[in-house]
């Protein structure tokens, strides 16, 4: 086990969350030095599901990462219809 | 969590109308996200109490197991963990703060 450890990378973290949350799509990026993240999380799993509830699938789907090496996270977690209404 | 943390916890939440758990003070916040969050609330004017969880490590533990979320700041509104910074920003830019917390500040107005 090394001590210190390299930070997660966005890549990792996204692959986490897309694992673990049905039909997700998820964008990770970094916004302050390295471990200050921001992640979008675009899934039908999200639906009839308050903002609460769905940040934490998240937060569940990244267990360890979010005590110990993730500082900050900023989530969007969105329904595609949401998403879809969003861009347009 | 002890018992006597989940206590003191429930207590806080129930006794209050709008409990805020962050770093540091409104007046000193100790991090942007907490920061953030009270600054929304005094925005709104809506009164709420605030906990410093840089006090106390035992809340600052116990309240992320209290609301299964594993970050601060924390805010409830009659006792229901409402959501963290990313979630109240939202809300309040989209109006659904405003007509959660509107009944609270008419109440603390005619108290």
């Amino acid at each position: 086990m090394n001590e210190t450890s390299l930070p997660p990378d966005c890549d990792t973290l996204a692959e986490i969350v897309r694992r673990a949350i049905s039909g997700s799509e998820v964008e990770v990026g970094l916004f302050s030095g390295h471990d200050h993240f921001e992640m979008r999380v675009v899934s039908t799993a999200f639906a009839g599901k308050n903002r609460v509830t769905r940040h934490q699938m998240v937060y569940q789907a990244l267990g360890d990462y979010m005590r110990t090496e993730i500082h900050a996270l900023a989530l969007k977690t969105l329904t595609p219809e949401e998403a879809g209404v969003n861009d347009e | 969590m002890s018992d006597s943390i989940k206590q003191q916890i429930e207590q806080l939440v129930k006794v209050h109308d709008v409990v805020l758990f962050m770093k540091g003070t409104p007046e000193f916040p100790q991090c942007g996200f907490s920061q953030r969050v009270a600054g929304i609330l005094n925005s709104m004017q809506v009164p709420f109490t605030a906990v410093n969880v840089l006090l106390d490590n035992a809340v600052r533990e116990g309240i992320k197991e209290y609301a299964n979320w594993p970050t601060i700041p924390q805010l409830y509104v009659k006792g229901e963990f409402t959501g963290g910074c990313d979630i109240i920003s939202e809300m309040h830019e989209d109006g659904e703060l405003e007509t959660l917390l509107a009944p609270i500040r008419m109440q603390s107005e005619d108290a």
